[in-house]
């Protein structure tokens, strides 16, 4: 298995050499991979090509009161295309095309993207709104490389632990109520469906199991790997089902079929807007969270337009819909006094960096440990995809 | 006797056959071809490109993985299951509707057993969904009895498919059924047969080959399904789920998994064809 993968990784060494020689931009530094971030911008090239979000990129046809597309084409005379991704994996193998100009990824795809080279340096001067984007978002592991930026900050939010107040009576204040007491909610526990919930458990065992020693929950060594797969095993025993899609996690909830589970912010105010009595909380553990990027292609055939739209996007007014419509965070500060409900910016702590330390966001675990050990290996995407397939058996 | 031939005619038919031809071998086995062919490719695990180095550890680890064991045995058993189902409901359907039902019942029968084809595959497994969930009317029907519905699992997995596909195993067999001659059944009445008798000598080896059809396709459909498992299953696992999370992240090991699917499908038709089914297809 190791043998495998170090000749893949040396033959896709070889073949990127190959490639970069090819290209004429050979000089043999890693940084030149991914092609240059511009030093101007020229005008618009009539088109851009949008991976997206569901709710990102909306131009009135889920919602005609919902359109910040419309605007922004009549203003660049850049016309969009939006390509709506459903998970982090399908925005990766999207970009690898070169048909797409530019990538809202959240940070479990932004390295895959920056280490393909699938992903160009953003100049963030070319950005006039980046200056306003909160700077605890700015040069972050997961959104820039050797103090470059590799796109501008969208929005944030923090994977929280739902339940309902009608089943689930004594008030949780810890992961423990969906790891090592699951078995209470026996066949009504939800997670999340996805490799990347593999750091919730970790999360879980930095605090109930120290002597593993996790760092980081998205450095884990195969010791680290194991234990937490033991632990989504056991849960694996009192899990209902496993949700990826928003829609049906707000029936399993109003439902009654989920009682308590991983949740977003969102997905909480949605449910209780249906009337299912649900709440969300941070539990003392913190928890994992998103923090999505917009990023440049480094084969963008619109580069003008895309960078038009990374600053529309994270304008105050737009960034403050955005934000609303999807519920999260928005990333420029200046947002919150745009946004339609004044409270907005107070309930999804855009600015409460207290409450975001404790958010571990989602970055891809790769096979040098992100935690700064030197001495070991630490398990990478790949194993844990297989991992999560074991776990749900 | 059919005239022989004229270059004419001969061109004409070459003309005629050449299209789907070419597009059964180049669209379709050609697509096949790549897809296996690619399964002995590499993953580069970070980046997810693939890597065109020919080895053979895809399905290395496909067979000595126990969990896509357990995977691949559990999706035969639910499309097995749901064969068997979809059956034991189509047959006396079928006989009700072909025998029994007289040509005023026979057509307002048929349409009903045609219409949920016209509804979206989705729209029905979402309905499903809304019928067995906790406070769906599954389980308040069967309350009364002291009973639970089934809730999402397996057992929903098993019920869900085999309602999607029941008409594709009705209606080969109400075709067999109503080809079956009248004077048989009274032949059989006349050597001193009962209802049983003649059901099991003389109308189940007549049906033996409509179900064995149908069953190609209910077994065929279940195999590959992944949608009505995401939709009811709650945590099971298919291997069309897991064809579907690995498909983005590593083709190769997406395609190895692929091919499970389709040589237990080849077996299966082999199987099937031995007895006999496919000569009425």
């Amino acid at each position: 298995m190791r043998k495998r993968k170090t000749s893949a990784w040396r033959s896709a060494a070889a073949i990127c050499a190959l490639l970069l020689t090819a290209a004429g931009c050979g000089s043999g530094n890693d940084d030149d991979k991914g092609g240059h971030a511009p030093d101007k911008l020229g005008k618009g090239e009539g088109k851009v090509n949008i991976i997206a979000w569901a709710g990102y990129a909306e131009d009135g046809s889920n919602d005609p009161k919902v359109d910040w597309v419309h605007p922004f084409e009549k203003k660049t005379g850049c016309q969009v295309n939006t390509k709506t991704a459903g998970t982090s994996d399908e925005m990766v193998s999207l970009m690898k095309t070169g048909q797409y100009d530019t990538v809202s990824a959240s940070g479990d795809a932004t390295l895959r993207l920056i280490a393909s080279g699938d992903a160009a340096p953003v100049n963030t001067k070319l950005v006039p709104n980046y200056k306003d984007i909160f700077p605890a978002l700015k040069q972050q592991p997961f959104n820039s490389k050797d103090g470059r930026m590799y796109g501008i900050p969208h929005g944030r939010g923090a994977n929280l632990l739902m339940y309902r107040t009608d089943k689930v009576t004594s008030a949780p204040d810890s992961w423990r109520a969906v790891f090592d007491d699951a078995a209470r909610y026996d066949g009504h526990v939800t997670a999340y469906d996805s490799p990347i919930y593999i750091a919730d458990a970790a999360l879980y065992l930095m605090h109930a199991k120290p002597s593993l020693g996790i760092k980081n929950p998205y450095a884990l060594d195969q010791k680290q790997l194991d234990a937490a797969v033991a632990l989504l095993k056991k849960q694996h025993k009192a899990v209902g089902e496993y949700w990826s899609d928003y829609q049906k996690e707000i029936t399993a909830f109003k439902g009654g079929d989920s009682v308590i589970g991983t949740s977003w912010q969102v997905i909480a105010n949605l449910t209780q807007a249906e009337k299912a009595p649900v709440k969300a909380v941070l539990p003392k553990e913190g928890a994992t969270g998103w923090s999505d990027t917009w990023m440049v292609s480094a084969k963008a055939e619109h580069p003008n337009c895309a960078y038009k739209w990374l600053d529309w996007i994270v304008s105050p007014k737009v960034n403050a819909q955005v934000a609303e419509y999807f519920g999260e965070a928005p990333s420029n500060r200046k947002a919150c006094a745009e946004t339609a409900a004044p409270d907005h910016c107070a309930i999804f702590h855009a600015d409460d960096e207290k409450y975001f330390q404790r958010v571990h966001f989602w970055t891809t675990p790769i096979k040098q440990c992100l935690d700064g050990r030197k001495d070991t290996d630490c398990t990478d995407y790949a194993q844990w995809t297989r991992a999560w397939t074991e776990v749900k058996g | 006797m059919p005239a022989a031939p004229t270059p004419g005619s001969r061109l004409r038919l070459t003309a005629l056959l050449a299209p789907p031809l070419l597009w059964l071998t180049l669209a379709y086995l050609g697509s096949l071809a790549i897809l296996l062919l690619s399964a002995f490719w590499a993953t580069d695990s970070f980046t997810s490109d693939v890597v065109r180095t020919w080895n053979t550890d895809n399905f290395h680890e496909l067979l000595t993985t126990p969990v896509y064991r357990t995977i691949a045995l559990r999706t035969l058993s639910i499309a097995a299951a749901v064969t068997v189902v979809d059956a034991l409901l189509a047959l006396p359907m079928a006989f009700f509707m072909a025998r029994v039902a007289g040509g005023r019942w026979r057509r307002p029968l048929l349409v009903a057993v045609l219409t949920p084809l016209w509804a979206g595959y989705l729209v029905k497994a979402y309905a499903w969904r809304v019928m067995l969930g906790e406070d769906g009317v599954v389980g308040a029907a069967l309350a009364p009895f002291g009973l639970h519905g089934p809730g999402y699992g397996t057992t929903a997995v098993v019920i869900v498919l085999a309602y999607l596909w029941l008409p594709y195993m009705i209606l080969p067999v109400y075709a067999a059924l109503e080809r079956l001659p009248e004077r048989m059944l009274e032949a059989s009445a006349d050597l001193g047969a009962g209802a049983w008798r003649t059901l099991r000598s003389v109308v189940l080896p007549a049906v033996r080959p409509a179900v064995l059809a149908g069953s190609v396709f209910t077994f065929s459909l279940s195999l590959g399904d992944y949608l009505t498992v995401q939709i009811v299953g709650g945590k099971t696992q298919l291997l069309g789920n897991v064809i579907a999370s690995q498909v983005t992240l590593d083709l190769p090991m997406a395609a190895a998994l692929s091919a499970v699917p389709v040589v237990l499908i080849v077996c299966y038709l082999a199987a099937v064809r031995r007895a006999g089914a496919l000569d009425s297809l």
